[in-house]
């Protein structure tokens, strides 16, 4: 965007700096803006739900009969205690663990895509992007856990540790199974491969299917959320992690969990649920493509980030639904769920896929076989030949590779 | 007015902040503050990798090393660490001889790198190949240039046919095999300090004795 910005405008080479800069804050500010905003909805939504869920009413007072300003005034009650620190604790640890989780849940939006054309870096291996980066929010657990001085702490930090830590397998199995579907590691042609009506999401093959529901319930695992609140169980560990934060420090841990909430729901809704591609193509009927030129196409995008939010939210509503219907669970159920369970299925998942993704192109009949043949052998042959270019005496480079001689 | 190469000053800032959290490593006394500093090490120099445009092999840093140090941090150093292993204070002959042998591989290092500083002027190699911790690229600009590194790696070097090479053959530069050789043993005597240290020790006075239990 800032090198379009240049080009346009014929920015002279000694200010690109700013232009970059520009670019670049007024990006993490909308990001910051929307994360932000929907922690905010996130927990009045908690609120009401889990109130209608257990037949009662909810916030109905701040802020009028739904009790809008309800997550306002909570922020402002945190902000106003007093931030406390344990006498033994290690104080630069115990200060630094609340930022480096918000740090790791923040950092994957850098990589999402919200619409085709909306994202802040576009990356082709996105998704592993995301994964690795949402598997250090456990760090800012551990250290704040370790670095409180309480036996709690540290029993929370420990157990999650040791789910966080098993959950990472098997979701990204998960994960896996979807990109050995689409063949690309990149969000928008993992979206853009689920183009058109419902039936053509992910959901459809039946493997992938069961790999949603198996995403879900590590989602939940990976984000301590009940029945897999262990970490933070309040009948036997007062709050785990976090029993020794108080005020704005409790707030930042808490903010970092609705947003790999919202992160993981996000990335369901791309992985398995069309991303931006509605259960109707809406888009393609109003003619919202490039091709009807840039406002169209900004018109679709903006859909399209609409389409997506409301699917996040709606996995968000599903997560909630789970923590307020289910019982906690012990912790060696939790790890068995892992172990016994998740693990075994995500793989006989990712089989599954493989055979059907292989069904589906002809594999079976033999139909697309010699097409995919053809195509592989060029692309070996390319790769070969600027192996090789570089090495001394080309003339190596047929005699070590036979199979490309034969290349239709 | 030359535009100002923030390459380069991303490049220094991030190095320096892997450079400083690797000797603060080296001098934080709790064994929880080192794997921290340790991560936060391994973590910039992920961000190098990003720089380079190395996406991938920068995911690959995070997830493998950082996620790895991580467990370390819970299952290693918290089951395990009280008494004895959980502040580690060497004495002063254990100082020099640590510095000693850790400038000598300093030296090693640089004596590969800086030649290649000063080659790189004329050959089309950017600036981040300097690092000797990233001589190896995931998606780099151009699949030559990658292979380039790794046959580097083997100890062959290729710029020079790579530039065209026209004219008297400049005499072959060394590559980057005997610091990767070197790192390799590094690594072996790391493993084996590690066996040193976490091996059951009797105590030797009684303060000792108490200290442990």
């Amino acid at each position: 965007m800032a090198d379009g910005l240049i080009q346009h405008f014929g920015v002279y080479p000694c200010w690109h700096w700013l232009v970059y800069l520009t670019v670049g804050l007024v990006q993490a500010g909308l990001l910051v803006a929307m994360v932000l905003l929907s922690v905010a909805v996130c927990n009045w939504m908690e609120r009401k739900v889990s109130a209608r869920i257990q037949d009662r009413l909810g916030p109905t007072r701040a802020g009028g009969r739904f009790g809008w300003l309800q997550s306002p005034a909570d922020g402002l009650k945190l902000l106003c205690k007093e931030d406390l620190m344990p006498a033994g604790a290690d104080r630069m640890l115990f200060r630094l663990a609340p930022y480096i989780s918000f740090c790791a849940a923040f950092a994957p939006y850098l990589a999402l895509p919200l619409a085709p054309g909306w994202v802040v870096q576009p990356l082709r291996t996105a998704v592993f992007f995301m994964l690795a980066v949402t598997g250090l929010e456990v760090f800012g657990v551990i250290l704040g856990g370790y670095a409180s001085h309480s036996k709690w702490a540290l029993y929370g930090a420990m157990r999650e540790a040791a789910q966080v830590v098993s959950y990472e397998i098997p979701l990204g199995l998960c994960v896996v199974t979807v990109v050995l579907a689409t063949g690309t590691m990149d969000l928008v042609q993992i979206a853009d491969a689920q183009q058109g009506w419902f039936w053509h999401w992910h959901l459809r093959n039946p493997f992938l299917f069961g790999t949603f529901w198996i995403y879900m319930t590590c989602a939940t695992a990976g984000t301590n959320r009940a029945p897999f609140d262990l970490p933070e169980a309040e009948s036997e560990l007062v709050a785990g992690f976090m029993t020794e934060y108080s005020g704005f420090r409790w707030l930042i841990f808490f903010m970092a969990e609705y947003t790999t909430m919202l992160l993981l729901s996000l990335l369901a809704a791309i992985l398995f649920a069309g991303g931006w591609n509605g259960p109707l193509p809406l888009a393609g009927w109003l003619g919202l493509s490039a091709d009807n030129g840039l406002l169209a196409a900004w018109l679709g995008d903006a859909l399209g980030a609409c389409n997506l939010l409301a699917k996040g939210f709606l996995g968000l509503t599903f997560m909630m639904w789970l923590r307020w219907t289910l019982p906690r669970l012990r912790i060696d159920q939790a790890m068995a769920t892992c172990l016994k369970y998740c693990v075994p299925l995500a793989c006989a998942m990712l089989v599954g896929t493989a055979l059907w993704t292989f069904g589906m192109r002809g594999g079976f009949s033999g139909k697309a076989e010699k097409e995919d043949r053809g195509a592989d052998n060029n692309v070996q042959v390319t790769i070969l030949n600027s192996q090789f270019a570089i090495l001394p005496g080309p003339a190596l480079a047929p005699r070590l590779m036979p199979e490309g001689g034969r290349n239709p | 007015m030359s535009p100002i190469l923030w390459h380069s000053v991303f490049f220094v800032f991030l190095a320096a902040l892997a450079c400083a959290f690797a000797v603060a490593v080296v001098l934080a006394g709790d064994v929880v503050r080192m794997a921290f500093y340790l991560i936060m090490s391994l973590a910039a120099v992920a961000g190098l990798f990003f720089l380079a445009d190395a996406r991938f092999l920068g995911a690959m840093q995070l997830m493998v090393y950082v996620g790895g140090t991580l467990v370390l941090l819970a299952f290693g150093v918290m089951l395990t660490a009280r008494g004895s292993l959980s502040s580690m204070r060497s004495g002063g002959g254990q100082w020099i001889l640590a510095a000693l042998l850790g400038g000598l591989l300093l030296a090693v290092l640089l004596q590969t790198v800086v030649p290649l500083g000063m080659r790189e002027r004329d050959s089309p190699l950017p600036a981040t190949e300097k690092s000797a911790r990233s001589p190896a690229q995931g998606e780099g600009p151009s699949p030559a240039l990658t292979t380039q590194l790794a046959l580097g790696l083997l100890g062959v070097r290729t710029e020079p046919l790579c530039a065209g090479a026209a004219g008297p053959t400049p005499p072959p530069a060394p590559a980057y095999l005997l610091v990767f050789e070197i790192i390799s043993v590094h690594l072996l005597v790391v493993l084996v300090g590690a066996a040193y240290l976490a091996r059951a020790t009797r105590p030797r006075t009684k303060e000792e004795a108490l200290g442990i239990r």
